[in-house]
């Protein structure tokens, strides 16, 4: 039985994941204060400053900064967090694949937005979309409820002794970050059962067993043999974070997956898209499929690690499959969303036909008559008896 | 750093050259990686990391040295300055006198050269054999 509480809360979703994090009331949360930052970081001092929580707040004057001094906690063996966003995460870049190969279990909030130039500072995934190969796992979330409910889950999957990675989660930028919407919480004992005490593995502040961490792996050393032991990590997690999700679902009687379908089974054209734009995606469905068109949707949750056989299976009967990035992958054959999806689909057979959209990038509105757009074009495809072209199709791009 | 290339010819009588000797013994290795070049992916600790801490005791990680530094017991007045600069603990002492170098984990970077202050020790080019 579901034992949220049912009392709903209207909230921007800075202060959902906020709530949550001081749910969490991790050792230590290191972050730059000032912009790109978001006022999860500013709502967490306050809590900090008020004595709600034990952490340690420490502000740094960089998100270089922040994401080494995060490592050093976490190293030490201290339940750390953080957050960013855009050009912060961008900062952060080279610490992020430190974090991932040391092993340790960070959770970072990130908050979608574009990166520089021009200088735009509104939603797109172009800043986490760059970092998925740093070695962490990311989960998108869709609305205020799930940047709650991921932030709590990506604790226990960070420190999973079948991962032991670090788990950046991910919601839209000013969409959700900014605007009001509803939550429901757990109550802090729930979240603090749910995630219960973390466990370091070999941290350096235990005195008694001094340890090094980050070493020089030598002229001949083992790099390679760490590097596939990451990516094993990873192949575990997939496990991971569908047990958690489904222990997480006991408790709050919201259920998660590594994917989201959407009125999939019997779909001839279906959009897989990552997001806030869900929301909107999930409505055009209804709407088309209250017309007789058989459409359906995916939404994208775990990025990294890419679950690609439940895509295949998820999407082998869809005749022609639109995916829809909100980052493009310059000189790609498509955005990364698209690359992953195409590649996912390439032993079905027959092969549905994977198509190529881009839209959103810097904030640009997504209405339902694009979306609707991008369906009619699908149909088109799945109508003609010669497989479309692969070039992008830009969604609300003023025309030439 | 005073890098003297022919020291040996230069003085007249030549330094006595103190005898390289093994850092003293510890206790064995509890962390057994005698076999590490056979290591998978499976079998290294998390992260990379060292569990047992200055297991360099039992590794020679001063094999990569150009330069080495030669004492001259004679000059020593056992000011233990290069005992306590030196990154990698390699000055032996003996009776407060520094005496000769581990040279198993000694990196020839000449900071006990430059900070003796009777220039007992000069850094020579290490000839390997």
């Amino acid at each position: 039985m579901a034992s949220t509480q049912s009392e709903i809360l209207a909230v921007t979703g800075n202060e959902a994941v906020a709530e949550a994090m001081g749910q969490i009331d991790p050792d230590v949360v290191c972050a730059y204060p000032i912009t790109p930052q978001t006022e999860v970081v500013q709502l967490y001092a306050q809590m900090v400053a008020d004595g709600k929580v034990g952490t340690e707040f420490v502000t740094v004057e960089s998100e270089h900064s922040a994401m080494s001094a995060v490592i050093g906690s976490a190293a030490g063996g201290a339940r750390t967090m953080t957050a960013t966003s855009s050009q912060g995460f961008a900062l952060m870049w080279e610490v992020l694949f430190v974090a991932a190969s040391y092993r340790l279990p960070v959770v970072m909030t990130t908050v979608n937005r574009a990166l520089s130039g021009p200088i735009n500072i509104h939603c797109d995934h172009s800043d986490t979309m760059g970092g998925r190969d740093t070695g962490w796992i990311q989960l998108y979330g869709e609305n205020h409820q799930e940047a709650y409910d991921n932030c709590i889950q990506a604790i226990r999957i960070a420190e999973h002794l079948d991962v032991r990675l670090p788990v950046m989660h991910m919601y839209d930028g000013y969409v959700i970050s900014g605007a009001i919407g509803p939550l429901q919480m757990l109550t802090k004992e729930q979240v603090q059962t749910f995630i219960g005490p973390y466990r370091p593995t070999n941290p350096m502040l235990d005195a008694k067993n001094p340890v090094t961490v980050g070493p020089f792996d030598g002229l001949h050393g083992w790099y390679f043999e760490h590097k596939v032991a990451q990516n094993r990590a990873m192949d575990r997690s997939f496990k991971v974070i569908q047990d958690v999700a489904d222990e997480y679902a006991e408790l709050s009687g919201r259920k998660y997956g590594l994917l989201d379908p959407y009125r999939l089974d019997d779909a001839e054209i279906a959009i897989v898209v990552v997001g806030s734009t869900a929301g909107t995606t999930r409505m055009t469905v209804d709407k088309l499929r209250a017309r007789g068109v058989k459409a359906g949707m995916v939404r994208v949750r775990a990025f990294r690690p890419f679950p690609h056989e439940e895509y295949a299976r998820a999407l082998e009967h869809v005749k022609v499959v639109g995916v829809m990035d909100r980052a493009d992958s310059f000189g790609a054959q498509g955005g990364p969303v698209f690359l992953e999806v195409r590649s996912a689909l390439y032993d079905c057979d027959p092969r549905p036909q994977v198509l190529p959209f881009i839209y959103g990038l810097g904030g640009r509105d997504i209405f339902p008559d694009n979306i609707e757009q991008a369906f009619a074009e699908l149909e088109n495809a799945a109508q003609s008896t010669k497989r479309a072209s692969t070039e992008r199709r830009y969604l609300n791009l003023r025309k030439d | 750093m005073t890098v003297d290339k022919k020291a040996g010819a230069k003085k007249p009588a030549p330094l006595k050259k103190p005898a390289a000797r093994k850092a003293p013994a510890k206790k064995k290795p509890t962390w057994d990686i005698s076999d590490v070049d056979q290591w998978g992916p499976e079998r290294h600790e998390l992260g990379a990391t060292i569990v047992e801490a200055g297991n360099s005791v039992y590794n020679e990680t001063g094999g990569w040295r150009s330069l080495v530094p030669e004492i001259d017991v004679e000059k020593c007045d056992g000011c233990m300055l290069c005992y306590f600069y030196c990154p990698d603990a390699s000055i032996l002492v003996e009776d407060n006198k520094a005496v000769g170098i581990d040279l198993e984990h000694c990196k020839g970077c000449g900071i006990c050269a430059r900070e003796c202050p009777t220039k007992a020790i000069v850094m020579l080019i290490d000839k390997k054999d």
